[in-house]
Formats: structure tokens, sequence, C-alpha cells
């Protein structure tokens, strides 16, 4: 399992004859790279291209990490429809790949009679769904269910099908397993353009254009979240415009673990579906979103009004929650398209697909995309024919702060990295790193969603310099090579040719 | 990096262990064998022994523990050294996940894989950890270059790389001041050091000879208020706050820079002690503590910045070795002291340590003030003890010894610590209760 050299880095070097891939995804979100795996079963040769240093880096890890129970989304448009199927496919993605998914259920609640109206439509629209197990709650029964809500809430609307996921093991989870099925997984490869349409040769492959090489696809599956419309716009159909609204969450010490064990949802308005209070996979307690139109695609800033916003309404529904217990806090910025909805489909341009404009309830509804996606592949004239060898289950790593004294001792004494420890907050051994630095992590952030190292008390305070060390180990690459999330995000410097050091303007 | 795999053995049983190897948890090891503890095993979960005397490469050290002036890594090689004198066993590269109640621990190395050892009592020595950006929730982006003062100690003093170019310190606590310094002599171009209070939370001497003499701007009441960056930190906005500590932000201002250290205070790294389900002490973080260092678990004792933030490691190494006394006079079968008198923070007083004392021995009573008093200060220990002091600051913790003779006449059970400036004093009644 510990394989001492370090990961091959598949594809980056792969140059030579120009390939046809048979599809090209662009964008390795919860979208892109649960397509991947779709695609996977069949026989195909297909690439993800992504430009951050590892997939799920964009929006896919900064959300609320919800699986909606399906109830939300109204029918007639295309969110609302695949909702619900969404939820279902996350339970068989788990089987398979085994990540973090905790079915929590959901409690909507109402804290004036004039929310009622609310609440019995959202049931009536969850029942016509055909989401199974809807209660309506009395004030009584919302009190023992949750005893930690404020006492203002009069009524509720319980949805059990409602779960919790760490969506960025998810989306890890699942690229590797597509990976592992024979799809190219690129990172650090940012799509720069497309070129266009050769004069009557209809069904030539599209070349897309990356800093250093092109790729070549006969069908090509546009999954770039934010930048949906301008990789679009980059194959000649600019039919859709995406306006970023960003999200803020706040994360809770791990003392308040318990204070609601199920997802906790105000009435719904306009923009959002309010600020919830959310109980993650993880047993820490989180607070948010907020909805903020945001001129600016990359803007995952916090704000004071954001936080102030967020503990207000949080503390509505949940009166023991406090600013003071916030130990993180971090936003991220939804994709809406122009039509509030998912814009899903083929385009004027023969091989283009879109997967564009997924805003919640994207990440519920991802399973349902991918599946939505192949139709539309198959129409467009890609054949689908089932691969002997798909392995749908993954190897899943080794959490080994979750295992028992007797399977700790075991695996310690097979390997004795498994006892050594990196990150004293979390329990995460060197073990594990390396396990994670050999499937593709690239940075210190990834090494964060994948094992947890630096997500508790202290913050990385004391194992940063300890994964520094393994990744620049395990990788070849001297420390200072080591950044943050890729990019410009370095985070130590030289004594000596410090000056060489690029990237930031220093002055004033 | 180099890990000791090589097989070892442990004993089932020792009659002393004590959690973490700096200054607290050596001292408290040898305070354990001179005390007769026949077996005792010091676990640390750092590859070398010393804590984070490791990392402080500067002076200032030993003063009170050898009377002379030392640096950290010095302080912690003599202590070592005594340490192995005392035939104390030694476990690095190790860590403690789990004590129980009967004081059963569960420990994991590679040189032990994951293991119980039984203890016949059990010192807790884990320090403190700083706190971070999330407990201050600071807005703006998340770029690199944000960091605590003392991972970037660790990476100068230890790894030999620098945190950035041009740095700004936020807090004015002792790591973020010693930084600073030594920051600037490894060519770092250090801004400035923000302080959200009125007064610098670090000691007097550091703010001399880290900041002053170094020309390196102290601004007191300011604050960070946004950090801006998209991979790496590039500019922060910070800002004057008023007398409720809230932000002025038509006063605020920008500052270029790669590197942000927060120097903004430290929190007993207590989690083992918290999951023991012993009692804790909301105003310190940290465990409640008799005069022996006792936690309220029998046999449990603890001492050190995880019992309450010291200003130097000479204090820690003084309350441990009382701990590991104790620790190691209990596995002997010798008595506990009655412990019947319990102390209260009173007028201007943070937090007092230890929580309860006994008129059997002599002790040692720590705290510190609230707020800064700059002249004659009374000290009063109910109406037992009255002292006078030159000032009193919260970033100087205050000792009292309390003897036998002090509690001699005393019949109550709870005595309440004040500070409070000299004139007041004179009209405000006495302190018992």
């Amino acid at each position: 399992m510990l394989d001492p050299e370090p990961a091959a880095v598949e594809g980056l070097i792969t140059m030579s004859v120009p390939v046809v891939h048979d599809v090209i995804i662009i964008g390795g979100g919860v979208v892109g790279v649960t397509l991947a795996r779709a695609l996977s079963r069949f026989d195909l040769d297909v690439v993800l291209l992504e430009r951050d240093a590892e997939v799920g880096f964009g929006v896919s890890k900064a959300n609320s990490g919800i699986i909606h129970s399906g109830i939300h989304a109204d029918p007639a448009t295309v969110k609302g429809r695949l909702e619900w199927p969404g939820n279902v496919g996350w339970l068989r993605l788990r089987d398979d790949l085994g990540f973090g998914l905790a079915q929590v259920g959901e409690l909507l609640v109402a804290l004036a009679e004039g929310e009622l109206a609310t609440v019995e439509a959202l049931h009536a629209q969850g029942r016509r769904k055909g989401v199974p197990g809807l209660e309506p709650y009395r004030q009584d029964q919302v009190r023992r269910a949750q005893p930690n809500l404020s006492r203002e809430v009069i009524a509720g609307l319980w949805a059990p099908t409602a779960g919790v996921v760490n969506p960025y093991e998810a989306v890890l989870l699942i690229a590797d397993n597509a990976a592992r099925n024979g799809v190219q997984v690129v990172t650090s490869e940012p799509v720069v353009g497309i070129d266009p349409p050769v004069v009557d040769e209809p069904d030539a492959p599209i070349g897309v254009r990356t800093p250093t090489r092109s790729w070549h696809g006969r069908y090509v599956v546009n999954a770039a979240g934010l930048y949906a419309d301008e990789v679009a716009a980059m194959a000649g159909v600019p039919t859709f415009t995406i306006h970023p609204r960003k999200g803020e969450e706040y994360l809770l010490d791990k003392r308040l673990s318990g204070l609601v064990t199920s997802i906790i949802f105000p009435c719904p308005t306009e923009t959002s579906k309010g600020t919830l209070v959310t109980p993650t996979y993880d047993g820490t307690i989180m607070v948010g979103p907020t909805a903020e139109a945001t001129d600016d695609k990359d803007d995952t800033t916090t704000t004071p009004e954001g936080a102030a916003q967020v503990f207000a309404a949080a503390r509505r529904l949940v009166p023991g929650i406090s600013p003071r217990d916030v130990i993180a806090e971090f936003a991220g910025v939804r994709a809406v398209a122009h039509t509030e909805d998912f814009i899903i489909g083929p385009t004027d341009r023969p091989g283009f697909v879109n997967a564009a404009g997924i805003q919640s309830p994207g990440l519920t509804a991802a399973p349902a995309i991918a599946e939505l996606l192949l139709d539309v592949l198959s129409d467009e004239g890609l054949a689908l024919h089932d691969k002997d060898d798909w392995q749908p289950r993954a190897e899943h790593p080794v959490r080994f702060a979750q295992l028992s004294t007797e399977e700790q001792a075991e695996l310690a004494r097979r390997e004795p990295r498994y006892a050594q420890l990196v990150c004293r907050c979390e329990l995460v051994t060197e073990a594990e790193i390396l396990d994670a630095i050999d499937r593709g992590a690239r940075t210190l952030d990834g090494l964060k969603f994948r094992t947890r190292i630096g997500m508790g008390r202290c913050q990385g305070g004391f194992c940063t310099w300890h994964c520094m060390q393994l990744l620049a180990e395990r990788q070849r690459v001297d420390l200072p090579a080591v950044t943050k999330r890729g990019g410009g995000s370095w985070l130590i410097c030289e004594r000596d040719d410090a000056d060489a050091r690029p990237s930031v303007e220093l002055g004033g | 990096m180099t890990i000791s795999s090589e097989p070892r053995h442990l004993d089932a049983r020792y009659d002393v262990l004590v959690v973490g190897a700096g200054p607290a948890g050596m001292a408290a090891a040898i305070g354990a064998r001179e005390m007769g503890a026949s077996s005792v095993l010091l676990v640390d979960r750092e590859p070398d022994p010393g804590g984070i005397l490791l990392q402080c490469i500067h002076s200032g050290f030993g003063l009170h523990a050898f009377r002379e002036e030392i640096t950290g890594p010095e302080y912690a090689e003599r202590f070592f050294e005594q340490v192995l004198d005392h035939e104390v066993d030694v476990l690095t590269d190790a860590f403690v996940m789990d004590v129980t109640t009967d004081r059963r621990v569960k420990l994991m190395s590679p040189s032990v894989g994951v293991t119980t050892v039984d203890a016949g009592a059990v010192v807790l020595a884990m320090g403190a950890r700083e706190r971070t950006r999330g407990a201050i929730h600071i807005p703006g982006d998340r770029p690199s270059g944000v960091m605590t003062a003392g991972l970037a100690q660790k990476m100068v003093n230890l790894e030999g790389y620098l945190p950035g170019r041009r740095a700004v310190i936020l807090g004015s606590g002792d790591i973020g001041l010693i930084m600073a310094r030594r920051l600037t002599l490894e060519g770092v171009e250090v801004v400035g050091v923000f302080e959200l209070l009125a007064h610098p939370s670090g000691l007097g001497r550091n703010i001399v000879q880290c900041l002053e003499d170094f020309d390196i701007p102290l601004h007191l009441s300011t604050t960070v208020v946004g950090i801006h960056g998209r991979d790496r930190l590039e500019r922060l906005t910070v800002a004057p706050v008023d007398d409720e500590r809230q932000p002025l932000m038509d006063r605020a201002w920008d500052v270029d820079c790669d590197t942000l250290l927060l120097s903004i205070g430290l929190i007993p790294d207590a989690e083992l002690a918290r999951d023991l389900g012993m009692r804790m002490d909301p105003l310190t973080g940290g465990p409640m503590v008799s005069s022996t260092m006792e936690t309220s678990l029998p046999g449990v004792f603890a001492a050190g910045n995880v019992v309450h933030v010291n200003d130097l490691a000479d204090w820690v190494s003084q309350e441990a070795r009382v701990a590991g006394e104790a620790a190691g006079a209990l596995s002997t079968g010798r008595m506990r002291p009655l412990e019947d008198i319990r102390l209260l923070p009173g007028d201007n007083v943070g937090y007092v340590v230890p929580h309860t004392i006994s008129s059997d021995h002599n002790q040692t009573v720590s705290f510190r003030v609230r707020e800064p008093i700059y002249g004659d200060t009374q000290l009063r220990l109910g109406q037992v003890h009255r002292r006078k002091l030159k000032a009193a600051v919260p970033a100087e913790m205050i000792t009292l010894k309390v003897g036998p003779h002090l509690l001699e006449g005393f019949t109550g059970d709870a005595l309440r610590v004040d500070a409070v400036p000299f004139d007041a004093d004179r009209d405000a009644k006495g302190g018992e209760r």
C-alpha cells in the first residue's frame, strides 16, 4: 500500500501524435468527476481537464455538504426533476465508494403562523415528487426531536431522506474511482481556448487548448462551474451567463457536537433556502450559508456582514449558537445561470454539451446530472458499450481515528507509520498522509480535504511542517515548492535567494 | 525526518506516567523519581524531548532554575540530562491517545505500535497551543502566508526557512514579539505589531528588547480587519478600535505584506483532560487543580501551560516539580494533604491557580490581573495576607507563597484573591467570605 515511489502523474507527459478522445470533460468538480465515473463504465477514452492543482478545489469543496431530502426544488424545473433521483444516486455512490455520508434527516421549521403555509406547500411538493417518510411535526414533536431549537418554533416538517456528506472526500473518491477505471484525470490544466469548428467537417473532433498543449475530443462536456459561460463562449455558443452568488459558512467548535442532530432548515426565501444549522458528517456544527450576488467568480472572502447575518439567522433557530464558537470559516460561490435553472444538454455546436448553472441543489443532483448527460451524449451519437472489467468499488483510504483499538494495533504492527502521529487534533497518521499523496494530493489543502489534517482546533499550527515535509519527500521536490493550494500560494522561502520568489508585489 | 521505529520494550505498569516532555513534563518526571517513584515513563509526541523549548533559541531562560540566562534548547538539555540521571524511561515519537479514569493509558508510537500501559499516577503536561485565525475570525480571503507565530518560529529556527519577506504581526504576545526580532535579524521586513488591547500582552522586557531596539512600531488599540490575497497574502486592512474594541472602519488603512503572524494568545492544550471528564476552569481553559496540582480525578495531576499559561518556562518547571513530587509520593502510598480551602478570583483578578490550598504545607499561588495597574497595587488573600506591589499588569503572572503560618487562624472554606490600586484598597472592605 505504501509505495516508496512518488505516484505517477499520468497524462502530464503524454505528448506525440494527436490522440482523439471520445469525451473531454472540462472541469473536475462534483459534476465533472461524477460524469467521469459514469462514463468509465463504458468502453470509452475519457479525459478530464481541471484547472486547479487538484479536483474538487472549486465550488465542490466550499458548500454546505448537504444531500437534500428531495422536497425543495420545484419539479417543473430541471433542478427540481433531478433533486430526488440525485439523492438516491448518492446512496449508491456511497455504497460503492464508502465515503462519509449520513442520512441525518432534515427538519424544516416554522417560526410564525405565516410560515405554516410554506411548510405545507413543501410537504405537498415532496409528496408529489415521491420523497418518502415525510412527516409534519407539531411543536411538541419538534421539541422532542431537537430540544435545543428555539422555543419560537411552532411546527415543522421532518424529511428523513436528507443527508450530510464530506463533499471533498466524495469528489476525491469518485475521481479516484474514475481514474482507476481508465479516465485520465489531468490537473493544473486550465482550458484557455476551444478551436472553431472545421468548415464542412461537422464531425471533426473539437480541439481544446490549454497553456501547454491541445486536446482533441469527439465530444466535449462543459462542466466548468463558475466559468461554464466563458467556456461555452470559447466554443462559439455563448447562450447563457453565470451570475456568481456567494455563500459564507461558519464551522463551530466540536464542543457543540450534538447541539442539533439533523439539518435544521428555516422556511425558504426567494433566493435561498435560508441559513441552515447543519451537523456535518464529521461531527461539527456548521451554520450558513449567506446568499450574496457578487461580480467576482473567485470572491471567496468572508465578511463581517455575512457573519452577522448568519449568526442572527442561526440563533433564531438555535439560540445556543454563538460567534464565539467559530473555529473556521469559508465562502463558496454558487454558479447560478441567468435562467436560475440547470442548463444541461446539447448546443448548436455539434459534440459540445453543457452541464452548467449547477447551483443548489447541484451537489445533491450530481449523480442524476451524470445519468442525464449519458442520455444526452448517447442521443448525440456516443456509443455506450459496457466494459467487462469496470470496478465500481474503491479501496477506501484508512481512517485510523475511526478504527477500534484492536484494528489500530493490527495496522501499526503491519506498518509502523500507522503509529506515527501527524495531526494530533484529528488523529491522522503518517501512513494516511502518504497514502493521500499517492492518491493524488499535491498541496496542503489537498491533504487537508483528504485526511482532515489541520481541520481541528490547532488549525494546522502543529502539523503543517510535518505535512510539508511529507509532500516534498514523497513528490521529490524542494520544500519551498510545496504550496497551500497550487498557483501562487507558496508557503515558505529560502533565506539566501528569497528575492527570487515570484508572484507577490511588495511595496508601499 | 527520522522515525525511531526500532521496536522497544515498555513495562506493563509504571508508578508515574508523564504526558509531554517539555519544561513541565521533564520537571515532573524528575520530581516523581526524587519522591520515590520506582518507575517513571515520560512520553512525548515529537522525535526529541524539550517541547517548544527547542524552537526558542533566544535567551531569557533559566534565570530562576539555574541562576543564569540560557537559551531554550540549553534549558531543555540541562533538564533532559537530569531526566536521564534520574533513570526516567523516555519514549518519544509517541502520542497518548487516551487516558481512562483508572489511569490506563493508550498510546501509539512506531516503536511500540498501539498499546496500553497502566500508571499509578499520571501527570498531564501537554502545554498550550496557539489561538488561530478562526478564534478571532478575521474576515477576508484565505491565502497562504497567514500562520501562528509559533509555526513561523519553528520554520525559521528549526528548519532554516523564512515564512515570507514582509511581515505583520497581530498580537503583542511574547512569541510574536520574539518573532518580530528574529525575522528582522533574518532580513525579513517587519512592518509592525498590531495589538487590539490598549496595553501590550507580552512582557515589558520583550517590548524593549524585541521592538524598541529594532524600531519596529507597536500599534496599540489597533487590529486586523481584512485579509486580502487569492493565493498568497498580499495586503491587510487594519483599523483602530474604540473602547468597546469595535473597529473604527472610517480610520482603517491598508498594509502591504506577504506574511501575517498571529500572536493572539495561548490556550491550554487540555483535550485529554476534557475527555477524561475532569473539572475544568473556564477562566484558564485548563483543569482545576489542588495545591499539589492534582486534578479532580484522583491520581491524575496536571502542571504547566496545560493548567494555565505561564510567562516563563522556569515557573512551569517549578510548578510541575510540585506535581511530579506529589505523583511520586502518591505512588508510594503516602497520603495527600488536606485540601480544604478554595481560592476564588476576586477584584481585578483573571484567574487563580491552584483552585484549592491546604493549611498543611507551603504552596505557591499564581494569578494574573485583569486590567493593568501602573502604580502601587494591593494584593489581598482574603483577610489573612496583604502585599504591596509597585505595579501589576496582565502580561506578568504574580505569585504568592502561602504557608501554614498564614492560614493558622483561618476557619473559613474559601479565600478571595484581589489585586486593586492601593488607594482604592483603603476604602474597600476585606475580601473574606
